[in-house]
């Protein structure tokens, strides 16, 4: 067995590497995005629950994605993919329909632009929106390559803070604002903050944000309130179809293998687990997913890393550097003293 | 089909999901690919307004393969009833049937009745302006005669028995027809055949899901009827896991028809008395025949009991229990003619609660200038809604039809308690009635409904106390004694006496079966008696079906009689017994002498499979132990209406009332018998045969996004809902992007000869065009939310919808229509008046546009033209 340790890797019990006794088991969030209809009661919810303040009534065109991406005041973010691609067996009716290419490229372009300039509360003072790296084309339909459309699918995901078992926010808050609860969560004590903005850049995914209003840092708290009264997180709650599931971090690890095996047997052999893996870059997320593309299609970074991960490296340079400074200025004064 | 059910019910949509995930298969058909579609196993694009082309095509599928589950269909269907010599069908008639009328563009239905029943010729046209269709709704019209002496061939081989008319009338329903009409491939068409079919019989079931995309047509209620003949004919009808669901526009729409707002019923569907109704005995004999059977029959203890809890101890048995105080019906009073009727200035008083029509209605315009014409206007709602605030703020002022300073309505606005402000019932789509608490207390000056009405109620007695006036009896004697919590009256006591009280005992009765015609009980709505049953208030359950079995016997409650599956009789054979043990629901067991299961059984409990009726029995006595269709007349359930639709027996393929097609299969190309209103201020797009359709070449269709609330009021004012939809746009095919230069959100606008609308564009593979008849159709869509008032404002997109209405039910139909599409924005003020009568010239439009109904056999009658005070240029 690996040694555990509080920088990178698998940690089983992040609560109880805090300091946490006797604690109750983690907990965390398994969405499943192969259900989720897009409704977006998650995010309303979370906002009524936690008093998030509304960010912005701007059409952003991003499918039916209008929130844009996860900020200070958007702790749930509902993505809406629009893709020249089946879903595992799904029929989309296009075949001999008079259709010609595809229009996604050329829409994604037109958001990309707009995205820019989009108001969104922290968005300049953080993350800026992710370029998914589509290419341009012109007009809606000039596209060349493909002469028609024969397939299509609508993917939708709820994107929340992943609770990482090696939180980056977490362990470069100078003020301690940030702490690991008795639950293994993660979160902001918004009468602590001072807003230096450190989290904002330590976070491998580009989930926590300051607002504009008063810079402080805010993101998802898995309803930690909630959590100490023995009530499910809001968004989960309100979730209808079932798409975020809340529980026992390992209960929902095994669920979510099940349900990857039952979609592989089922024809859908894309579907993957994001944020599973205890062996990841992060130690496994809190939060995590079960994907139909690749993470980056959702805006997720395919290979999210800590960056403590690399700390021990880091300071056995800074030690070998300042090694030799030492010896360096100690051969200098000694030398010095010959004179 | 015609539902975009994630979208717009998805909270019901959790039960799609699980049955996904226990293997069912999920087809939508639509036109558009939807939050819905993106779950479906197949999508199916469909042009908006031919699904009856395309069940029709189904129905031909199963019929001509020997596919339908004949046991099912011979014994409890009227396949085998032998119809009338008279009868034609639109196959001899070129699209209509026989009785058609051309000057009142409406039938005799004589001719549709079942042979050996001497049915009276009737004039058509009374029944069509008092939608008395939608009065037969929940039992089905008279068959005339006593079911007894019913022609049947039980082999379905006599060419006059309904089985073989249904074929013939379906025969040129074909695959190909259908990829011809709807734009589906004739591949994908018979995919969904296949699948429909091989998913139905003894041990398996199929559920039809359908919302106001099958309702909001011209020919709409026949939508309906040609799905229940698809499920009829594959026994989907009373067995689990089958049936036809209805999902409602809002949380309790099913309980707004159960207990009206509809002016041609009553509570518990029984109808509004007419003019012709001199008394209650004569009212009574229209309601129910002299020999029929089924429930019905107890229709006098029905409305005794209601006319009891209306006016109490003033209705006795000497003066036919106050039948004279009921209005009467002598015409169309729905609501648009009611609109049309305050513009006409007929109209002076107006009262708006819980709803928007200045953006949720058809034709807003037309609904706005309406308003702006009356004396005053009761608006009662959450928030400062478009139909409170248009004497201001409406697109009429800005171009100069509506002037602030000279609108003479006089708008009382009064702010509305919210669902959790309040105590109260849903009814939702499965019949059932859910209870809930008040939360939190309403703030200010926010009161019920209950309330509101409750205290009207009390003013007016008090304002006519001393009138000696007759007029004022039936105000004077209402029993108006509710209990009252605080200053509110008590929700629950309502639902009391909605129930059903003995008025000898002064206890709540324990169902319908208890209601006396003798006015010793009062009942406000009998089929919600049993809902307080034993003085318990029954819809307050909450036992999850966690622990009371799959059909959560225990959770609220289900008229009639906490029954979850309608016509469950059907589930079992005729023998009684289950269809398979796969699909069992409720059977006979002989040795308990009852019938039995999961479900309470929709039969008389001790009522053998095999009874026999006595010679000359009528109402529930005249059921057979196998009419499992027990409020039917004849027991059974309908292939072939033989009355009571007033667009004929079986559905037919109409093109919509604005269509840029020829209709392919008849000479008839719209309903003949659908509602139109030909006036200066309501024209139509030009359809075929008419000239000039190309005017306004793309089909139109519109519905509701999940983050906002029909008309908006509930949402467009919270920050939360409308950021998530924060603006108004118009969904086209990348398609029709290139053919119109049209760019991704930026501006554009579509018009109609109504009026032209600004929207953002959003380009997506969403939407793609048809091949039609050898030509490429566009559809385009938009979502109707928006307004002017709120945190994110918009052009009213209703107000490109004209009225044409459904014959049977008065249903505008707002899900197909004819448009153009432009990029850029939409001319500003008096100019936008200039541009949309520009349009209406080229296209040649008169108010005798689309009037002229009739276009089979040489017909060339207009159907409905209005004079109007008001000069306005439609030319």
């Amino acid at each position: 067995m690996t040694r555990e340790n509080s920088f990178h890797g698998p940690l089983t019990d992040p609560a109880a590497d805090a300091g946490h006794r006797d604690h109750p088991p983690r907990v965390g969030f398994f969405t499943d995005t192969s259900v989720c209809i897009g409704c977006k009661a998650c995010e309303v919810a979370c906002k009524e629950w936690n008093d998030v303040p509304e960010d912005g009534i701007d059409l952003l065109g991003m499918s039916f994605d209008n929130t844009g991406m996860l900020g200070a005041s958007s702790w749930r973010h509902v993505a809406f993919v629009e893709q020249e691609r089946p879903l595992g067996r799904q029929d989309a009716g296009l075949a001999d329909l008079p259709v010609g290419p595809s229009g996604t490229e050329a829409t994604t372009e037109v958001v990309a632009d707009a995205l820019e300039v989009a108001k969104r509360g922290g968005g300049d003072l953080g993350t800026a929106p992710v370029d998914l790296g589509f290419p341009s084309f012109g007009l809606p339909g000039a596209a060349t390559g493909v002469e028609s459309r024969t397939e299509f699918r609508w993917l939708m995901s709820s994107d929340v803070c992943k609770h990482c078992t090696h939180a980056g926010c977490l362990d470069v808050c100078p003020t301690g604002a940030l702490f690991r609860t008795e639950f293994g969560t993660v979160v902001v004590q918004p009468d602590i903050c001072n807003g230096c903005g450190y989290c904002v850049s330590g976070c491998p995914y580009g989930v926590i944000d300051r607002r504009p209003v008063d810079g402080r840092a805010w993101k998802c708290t898995m309803c930690y309130d909630r959590l100490r009264d023995g009530l499910e997180p809001a968004c989960a709650k309100a979730c209808p179809t079932d798409s975020i599931q809340f529980g026992p971090l390992d209960e929902l690890r095994e669920r979510a293998d099940r349900r990857l095996a039952a979609l592989h047997e089922a024809g859908v052999p894309e579907a993957q687990l994001y944020g599973r893996d205890p062996e990841d870059g992060v130690g496994g997320d809190g939060a995590f997913f079960l994907l139909l593309d690749d993470p980056e299609v959702y805006g997720l970074p395919p290979d999210p890393v800590v960056p403590t991960r690399d700390l021990v490296s880091i300071w056995k340079h800074v030690g070998l550097a300042a090694s030799a400074l030492v010896a360096a200025s100690a051969a200098v004064f000694l030398r010095g003293g010959r004179r | 089909m015609g539902s975009n059910m994630a979208e717009a019910h998805p909270v019901g949509f959790q039960w799609v999901i699980e049955a996904k995930a226990r293997g069912a298969k999920v087809i939508h058909i639509d036109p558009r690919f939807t939050r819905t579609s993106a779950h479906a196993d197949q999508h199916v694009t469909i042009r908006a307004g031919t699904d009856i082309a395309f069940l029709g095509g189904v129905i031909n599928h199963i019929l001509g393969h020997d596919l339908d589950f004949r046991e099912y269909v011979r014994a409890y269907t009227n396949a085998s009833f032998l119809v009338n010599e008279r009868f034609q069908d639109t196959e001899d008639l070129d699209g209509l049937f026989s009785g058609y009328d051309p000057h009142t563009a409406a039938y005799d239905a004589s001719s549709w009745s079942y042979a050996g029943v001497t049915a009276q010729e009737r004039p058509g046209d009374h029944a069509k302006e008092t939608s008395e269709p939608y009065r037969h709704g929940a039992k089905g019209p008279f068959v005339e005669e006593g079911p007894g002496e019913m022609e049947a061939d039980p082999t379905l081989e006599h060419p006059r028995c309904v089985f073989q008319v249904l074929k013939r009338h379906f025969a040129r329903y074909t695959p190909e027809m259908v990829e011809r009409i709807c734009g589906v491939p004739q591949e994908l068409f018979l995919d969904v055949c296949r699948a429909w079919t091989a998913n139905s019989g003894r041990e398996r079931t199929t559920a039809l899901v359908y919302s106001v995309g099958w309702t909001q047509h011209s020919v709409g209620a026949q939508y309906i009827r040609a799905g229940s003949i698809v499920q009829l004919l594959l026994g989907n009808i009373g067995r689990p896991g089958g049936g036809i669901y209805a999902l409602r526009g809002h949380a309790s729409i099913q309980g707004s028809t159960d207990v009206p707002t509809l002016f041609n019923l009553l509570p518990g569907y029984l109808p509004m008395p007419d003019v012709a109704h001199e008394d209650l005995a004569g009212y009574l004999d229209t309601v129910r025949g002299p020999r029929e059977k089924g429930f019905w029959g107890d229709a006098d203890a029905y409305m005794v009991s209601l006319l009891k809890e209306y006016w109490g101890e003033a209705a006795t048995a000497e003066n036919d229990y106050c039948f004279d105080y009921m209005p009467r019906m002598n015409g169309d009073h729905g609501t648009y003619r009611t609109v049309m009727d305050m513009n006409d200035g007929k109209v002076f008083g107006y009262f708006l609660l819980g709803q928007n029509p200045a953006v949720g209605s058809a034709h807003g315009r037309l609904q706005r200038l309406g308003m702006a014409n009356l004396d005053w206007l009761v608006v009662r709602d959450l928030a400062m809604i478009e139909s409170a605030s248009f004497w201001k703020d409406a697109p009429e002022v800005e171009t100069g039809e509506i002037a602030t300073e000279r609108c003479r309505t006089e708008v009382f606005f009064f702010p509305a308690a919210s669902h959790v402000e309040k105590a109260g019932t849903f009814t939702q789509t499965q019949r059932m009635l859910q209870w809930r608490d008040q939360a939190v207390a309403p703030s200010g000056d926010q009161r019920s409904e209950l309330w509101f009405f409750y205290q009207l109620g009390l003013r007016l007695k008090e304002r006519l106390a001393g009138s000696t006036d007759e007029r004022d009896r039936p105000v004077q004697d209402l029993a108006w004694d509710y209990e009252t919590e605080g200053d509110e009256p008590s929700a629950s006591d309502v639902l009391r006496h909605m129930n059903g009280i003995d008025l000898r005992t002064g206890r709540t009765v324990d169902g319908y079966f208890d209601l006396k015609a003798d006015g010793s009980t009062a009942c406000g709505c009998w089929i919600y008696s049993g809902v307080y049953a034993g003085e318990t208030n029954q819809a307050r359950r909450r036992t999850p079906h966690t622990r009371t079995g799959p059909y959560d016997a225990e959770w609220g409650w289900t008229w009639p009689l906490n029954r979850r599956v309608l016509y469950n009789r059907a589930s079992a054979d005729p023998d009684g017994q289950p269809w398979s043990e796969r699909k069992k629901l409720v059977w006979w067991d002989a040795e308990a002498g009852e019938w039995t299961g999961h479900d309470t059984p929709d039969f008389e409990r001790t009522k053998p499979p095999h009874y026999q009726p006595a010679e000359g029995a009528s109402g529930p006595d005249a059921l057979s132990g196998s009419d499992a269709f027990i409020m039917m007349r004849d027991g059974k359930a309908w292939l072939f209406a033989p009355a009571g639709l007033a667009d004929g027996p079986l559905p037919t393929h109409y093109e919509p009332h604005e269509s840029p097609m020829r209709n392919l299969l008849y000479g008839q190309q719209a309903n003949p018998v659908r509602k139109v209103y030909g006036r200066p201020d309501n024209p139509s797009n030009p359809a075929p045969p008419e000239a000039h359709g190309e005017v306004f070449p793309y089909v139109f269709t519109a519905a509701r996004l999940t983050e906002h609330h029909t008309a908006g009021a509930m949402s467009r004012q919270l920050p939360y809902l409308a950021e998530l939809q924060p603006a108004l746009f118009v969904e086209v095919s990348p398609e029709l992007a290139q053919e119109r230069d049209l760019r991704h959100l930026e501006w554009a606008h579509v018009i109609t000869s109504r009026t032209a609308v600004d929207a953002r564009v959003v380009v997506t593979d969403r939407m793609a065009p048809l091949r039609v008849d050898d030509r490429v159709v566009h559809q385009v869509w938009m979502p109707y939310h928006w307004g002017t008032t709120g945190l994110t404002t918009g052009d009213v997109v209703n107000d490109l919808i004209g009225v044409v209405a459904d014959p049977n039910v008065f249903i505008q139909e707002s899900k197909v229509l004819t448009c153009d599409v432009r990029p850029g924005r939409r001319p500003r003020g008096p100019a936008l008046l200039e541009y949309v009568a520009d349009y209406r010239r080229r296209a040649g439009i008169t108010p005798e546009t689309g009037t002229r109904i009739a276009t089979a056999g040489g017909h060339t009658e207009r159907a409905h033209i209005e004079s109007h005070d008001r000069p306005e240029d439609a030319s």
